[in-house]
């Protein structure tokens, strides 16, 4: 059972014909260029009534069997009135990574965003307040990207010793 | 010259009487980050009764306590964190380290995981196990208290000693290379 009535994939594809539509395992799915990105959220936002951003996520295909891009951002779209789901992906390459900013879309991606600002190093364009949200802002690494080493760069020995007489 | 001393008088060192009344009225800082804090939580409530050994006043302000028990994995953003809150407890103090997390990081050897609190502050007792139960911490108290006894003097002069500035590790880190290394390792 797809997640999304075929009019409202039509409505998107007569709109865009760039978009490509699966899906896997009933969860419909829509690849957008990055250009047309920003207006592909307006129009199912704006036209189709999806009204509720749930995520924006992120994937790193580095080193993935068969993959031809760096970077696939998820954005996965609700809408509360005809309880669709859509998941619209986007793949990103280096150095161009850049999409414009969702917040003036829904409000809600502003923590979202900053999330996958903070672990996979993605600039929002437009967005209000681009710090990282879980990382300490001295951090210099995205580390959910795959070419990050997993016990990190020394950043967790970086930190003055208290000596038992130094307090 | 002997002097007659009535029969309920007993003679001992102003050392020994204040260890004795710091040993029995330890006030513990419960610095619980993760899952060792419910362990911790239950030593402290009525079955396991940590006030049995004067220990069962909780504060969550360090400026009233004396004894830190770090409880759980402690990541890059709250070191500092911790650090000032010991900073902040009053001498004489000391400080348990609770788990394999608070201990040596555990199984969390990620970039954002600090790989044992000792590193970075003095521990005095470290609690084996994931979650320790909560016999093991009281166990860990009453030998805490057994050394306070030991080696406590009422100036806190043992604090300054030479062999207690270096900071102690309760596990030597293994090159990566040499754990990974089929040749010595053969589970591997
Ligand atoms: S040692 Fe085990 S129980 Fe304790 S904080 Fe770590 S994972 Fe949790």
């Amino acid at each position: 059972m797809a997640t999304t009535d075929t009019t409202t994939l039509q409505a998107l594809q007569g709109r865009f014909p760039a978009v490509t539509t699966s899906e896997f395992r009933g969860q419909t799915r829509v690849v957008v260029p990055s250009e047309s990105l920003y207006d592909v959220l307006a129009f199912l936002k704006n036209d189709r009534g999806f009204d509720f951003l749930s995520d924006v996520t992120c994937v790193d295909y580095l080193n993935y069997r068969d993959a031809k891009d760096r970077f696939g951002l998820v954005y996965i779209l609700v809408s509360t009135l005809t309880n669709e789901r859509l998941f619209v992906r986007s793949f990103l390459n280096e150095p161009e990574l850049a999409v414009p900013s969702a917040v003036p879309l829904w409000e809600g991606a502003n923590w979202l965003e900053r999330e996958v600002w903070d672990m996979f190093g993605i600039k929002f364009v437009g967005h209000p307040d681009l710090r990282r949200i879980l990382l300490p802002p001295e951090y210099t690494a995205h580390p959910l990207r795959k070419d990050y080493p997993l016990q990190g760069r020394g950043e967790r020995h970086n930190f003055p010793v208290l000596a038992r007489n130094s307090a | 010259m002997a002097i007659e001393l009535p029969e309920n008088v007993v003679i001992s060192k102003l050392d020994q009487l204040a260890n004795w009344c710091r040993k029995n009225s330890l006030w513990p800082m419960p610095f619980a980050t993760a899952c060792c804090g419910i362990e911790l939580m239950a030593t402290g409530a009525s079955k396991h009764d940590l006030a049995r050994f004067g220990a069962e006043v909780f504060r969550f302000s360090p400026r009233q306590c004396d004894l830190m028990i770090v409880a759980g994995r402690v990541v890059m953003k709250m070191l500092p964190v911790l650090q000032r809150i010991w900073q902040q407890m009053h001498e004489p103090k000391w400080c348990i380290s609770m788990g394999a997390c608070a201990s040596t990081g555990g199984v969390f050897d990620t970039y954002s995981v600090v790989q044992g609190i000792d590193r970075f502050l003095p521990v005095d007792m470290y609690v084996p196990g994931c979650p320790p139960r909560p016999e093991q911490l009281i166990q860990s108290i009453i030998d805490l208290q057994d050394k306070i006894q030991r080696e406590g003097t009422l100036n806190g002069r043992e604090f300054n000693l030479e062999s207690r500035q270096e900071p102690k590790r309760a596990l030597v880190e293994i090159p990566s290379a040499s754990l990974f290394d089929g040749a010595r390792n053969p589970i591997f």
